[in-house]
């Protein structure tokens, strides 16, 4: 992957927007999404064994969990007539149990009748709502609102309103295996997997998409966004369908995947932000959510039953990370990682995003301070996370060309075993880990975050990580001479890093040290009241909040550095 | 899936890579239901099984026939079961690798530790290792091959006595229903009971870690040491390999199993094992050069002591049996000494690995 970025520009891939997979999709709607229904309905009564006891159970079970949820934790955005569905629901199943004179067939046909209505609905309420008009719209807000507010800022005078010096791409710089992606979006599915900070993430990976001449992709965002409507629309525009974190039911999931693997086998690029939620701790992701990745895989093997043997129906895994000197929702984000027990909560919507005013002015704060961005493009895997070649071909390690769908046969024919299909999810998973931590930029921020936390974890050792935090900060006070020097001891480890393959390191590193902590410094958490680290008059390095540090250290986790500090 | 079905379609034969003493019997279990092909390095064992239908003196089924080409096998054969010692099974892998698919099964059944070192080094330069340089055989599979679908054969399987149809067991482990269910089918007769286990790692390690102990068995036999010496041996033996797998990454209840504490009590009471029978000639006063000239097949024992002592070293974990072993294999200790020094550890608590 080159370090060094160069600014491209890229011509779409498909210039007709009715060659987008995305939008035969969307005219194809109501054909879609009827046979999603009817897929997931399919999978859930072979789940439940063709039994009638065990559909009835689990339509009950759904509907006692709905009828909670809608009691218990109601959204804004939440249909009106939900009670009413689930009500006409319950006096269906009462009906069916209170007629006697139902044979047992009769009795199955009405429950999967009921079932049927509950997957339909499902469905619909996932489904994307892409319209190429807003698209369009949401295309030019981006590229044009930003591109006046990057030279407001840089641009002085009267011109700036004019000027084009500068763009989106000067301030996103986006980096590694363009090309391939462009190549291979154009022949095979893709499926691309960035890391998630931010909640700023999914509008960045859209224009990081378009820049790229890529047709949009659709993925899955919560339906938490959508409560906030400026976010609903960039959603809505961008492809998004939508995920209900509120249902954990059967039916629900069910369809959810189904969903996602019928959209990947119709040929639409895919996005799954695969930690699930944003990284709360500020770590690369290292076990991730493995739902959805099933479903790319279930696609894969899918495709080949069809007897869809070459580039055409391979799924393509793409590994992207996202590196940032900064992150908007950090304090609320460490709060609740070190609050949390390890259980996943109800989002709450208390923090930064909360409103598009919030959102309005967070966007001027970064759009016209100096903060870059880069995005790394990872290496194109097949579902089994094998590199690829520049024919899609899969590679084993010693670069042999092999035949992916080797991995489904068993026996000489394709088989469907979902218990190797859960291990070849598992098995993705490590690898986009491992992807994740390859193609992981280092920014001078997490240098010296990195660099200070463990200056300060090393001068408290007996301090569990919870009475570390609890430190005072004004007790905490490095020297400059020692912190430089520490800073140099661990970038000549990055270094080595890099050398043998492991990591990537932002341009900016190739300075003096002095400079390099000056631009860290200055970068880290660069727009929080309260800053993480600040070096004050008398040199000194100090932070106003050792919970940040912690988050923007974190970056840095999962590279054995630590151990430098012994 | 129909299970039967599918059977009924493949008809493919079963191969064994390795013919020693563990790789002869397998074969001939496999060989009751099956087509055999078996791999031999040397063409003269080649030559050999298909001509006298044996296998440098040991008797084989008629049905097993033999070949020095992976390529032949690998393209014959859907399942291979590779019986060879982990000295040579990196090398044995990297030269079938080019020749296995992603749709392979391979089952293994050595009980042994491979090491992974830096290019230009050898074990000897090493202070420490880390588990990232220790490989079980399942994970040399995965690093030298494209297969993903493994399993491993452990227990108490002592060759002699599965020679002569004995009543025995064995357990096949693996992450994937699929290879379970193939070996079930394979390897289960009327004699042969067959368990599972998805803790893979869990099972090879067992397998691997009771040869220390077996040593050490041996050791205070070849003392003239009576049962009470043998029945401390065996359970803080187990106690140690549970404290080494958990750290290696197997799980606690894998090595109360079949291929843990089953094998164990077998290879510590058992004069046909080679583990056995190396601590034994040590305790006579034997060296190591003279134990090692005089047997024909290796003792994984003595190369896993060496793995797992520089592992807990670079860990910092204790482990008072390896750590005395290691001592008199390598370091000239007299087994006396070894066990002088045993019985001076300062009293601990029976049972620490069950709570949680």
């Amino acid at each position: 992957m080159a370090d060094n970025y160069i600014k491209h520009k890229y011509e779409p891939i498909l210039p007709k927007k009715d060659e987008w997979p995305i939008v035969r999709l969307s005219k194809n709607r109501k054909e879609f999404i009827n046979k999603v229904a009817d897929a997931s309905r399919d999978k859930i009564l072979a789940q439940t064994g063709n039994s009638v006891d065990a559909l009835k159970e689990e339509l009950e079970t759904t509907l006692y969990r709905e009828r909670l949820r809608i009691k218990q934790n109601p959204w804004l955005i939440d249909p009106d007539d939900e009670s009413a569905f689930w009500t006409k629901v319950k006096s269906s199943l009462v009906a069916i149990t209170a007629d006697l004179t139902l044979t047992q067939s009769q009795q199955k046909e009405k429950y999967q009748a009921i079932l049927e209505d509950i997957t339909l609905r499902y469905t619909e309420e996932i489904a994307s709502n892409f319209k190429h008009s807003h698209y369009k719209i949401t295309r030019r807000v981006v590229k044009f609102g930003f591109a006046r507010l990057l030279n407001t800022a840089r641009v002085k005078g009267f011109k700036s309103l004019f000027s084009s010096q500068y763009t989106l791409q000067d301030k996103i710089q986006i980096i590694g295996e363009t090309d391939q992606l462009r190549d291979l979006a154009s022949r095979g599915t893709i499926v691309m997997t960035p890391t998630h900070f931010s909640n700023l993430d999914s509008i960045l990976i859209g224009w990081t998409i378009n820049t790229l001449g890529l047709p949009p992709f659709i993925y899955g965002a919560g339906l938490n966004l959508f409560n906030i409507e400026i976010f609903a629309y960039f959603m809505n525009a961008l492809g998004a369908y939508k995920v209900d974190r509120r249902k954990k039911n059967r039916p629900y999931l069910e369809t959810l995947k189904t969903y996602s693997s019928e959209a990947i086998q119709f040929g639409c690029h895919s996005l799954f932000f695969p930690g699930g939620t944003r990284s709360r701790s500020g770590k690369l992701e290292s076990s991730l959510k493995l739902g959805l990745l099933s479903t790319a895989i279930e696609a894969q093997r899918a495709n080949y039953q069809k007897g869809i043997e070459d580039i055409s129906g391979k799924v393509f895994i793409v590994p992207v990370t996202i590196n940032y000197h900064f992150v908007l929702e950090a304090p609320s984000l460490i709060k609740e990682y070190l609050n949390l027990t390890g259980q996943e909560r109800y989002y709450q919507e208390t923090d930064e995003f909360s409103n598009s005013y919030k959102i309005a002015k967070f966007l001027v704060k970064f759009f016209t301070k100096g903060s870059d961005i880069s995005v790394s493009i990872g290496r194109a895997m097949d579902t089994l996370g094998n590199y690829v070649d520049a024919d899609g071909n899969s590679l084993d390690k010693h670069g042999r060309v092999i035949d992916c769908k080797d991995y489904f046969i068993s026996g000489g024919r394709i088989t469907v075993d979902k218990q190797r299909e859960n291990e070849y999810t598992y098995k993705l998973g490590k690898r986009i880990v491992e992807e994740f931590h390859r193609i992981n930029r280092v920014f001078s921020s997490h240098l010296v975050a990195f660099v200070a936390f463990q200056m300060i974890k090393r001068d408290n050792k007996k301090l569990d990580l919870f009475n570390l935090l609890r430190l005072p900060d004004e007790d905490i006070s490095l020297a400059y001479e020692s912190f430089k020097a520490e800073c140099g001891r661990v970038l000549a480890r990055i270094y080595e890093l890099e050398e043998e393959g492991k990591l990537h390191v932002a341009p900016h590193l190739k300075q003096d040290m002095d400079q390099v902590i000056a631009h860290g410094l200055e970068n880290v958490g660069m727009y929080h009241a309260k800053r993480p680290l600040i070096r004050q008059d008398s040199g000194e390095i100090v932070t106003e909040d050792l919970n940040l540090l912690y988050f923007y250290h974190n970056r840095l986790d999962g590279y054995e550095l630590e151990k430098l500090f012994k | 899936m129909d299970m039967n079905l599918r059977n009924s379609l493949n008809n493919k034969p079963v191969g064994v890579i390795g013919i020693g003493s563990f790789g002869a019997v397998i074969a001939n279990i496999l060989a009751e239901k099956k087509q055999v092909i078996v791999y031999a390095r040397n063409p003269k064992v080649v030559q050999e099984i298909n001509q006298a239908h044996t296998a440098e003196g040991k008797v084989l089924h008629p049905k097993i026939v033999a070949t020095d080409d992976p390529e032949y096998i690998c393209g014959r054969c859907d399942i291979l079961f590779p019986m060879i010692s982990s000295s040579g099974f990196r090398e044995v892998m990297q030269k079938f690798s080019p020749f296995l698919h992603p749709y392979h099964i391979l089952i293994h059944g050595t009980k042994g530790l491979a090491i992974d070192l830096p290019p230009g080094k050898s074990l000897s330069d090493l202070q420490k290792i880390n588990r990232e340089n220790i490989y079980t055989m399942s994970e040399v599979i995965q690093n030298e091959t494209v297969v993903v679908r493994i399993g491993c054969l452990a227990g108490p399987n002592l060759a002699k006595e599965l020679e002569t149809g004995q009543p025995a067991a064995t357990v096949v482990a693996s992450r994937y229903d699929e290879v379970i269910l193939e070996g079930q089918r394979l390897l289960r007769r009327d004699n042969f009971q067959v368990y599972t286990n998805k803790d893979i790692i869990g099972v090879e390690l067992s397998g691997v870690l009771k040869n220390i102990i077996a040593i050490a068995a041996g050791a205070l036999a070849g003392m003239g040491l009576g049962e009470n010496a043998k029945g401390l041996l065996i359970s803080r033996g187990m106690v140690e390999m549970i404290h080494l797998g958990k750290a290696l990454g197997g799980n606690t209840t894998s090595f109360i199993g079949l291929a843990g504490i089953g094998d164990l009590v077998t290879t510590c009471s058992s004069t046909f094992s080679r583990n056995y029978t190396v601590g034994y000639k040590l305790a006579q006063g034997d060296s190591l050069e003279t134990v090692r000239q005089t047997m024909a097949e290796t003792a994984e024992g003595i190369n896993t002591v060496r793995l797992v002592k520089l592992f807990i070293e670079g860990k910092g974990l204790r482990a008072p049996i390896t750590e005395s072993l290691y001592k008199v294999l390598f370091e000239g200790f007299k087994v006396e000494v070894a066990l002088q020094y045993l019985m001076k550890i300062p009293l601990n608590v029976d049972v620490d690995f069950l709570e949680n």
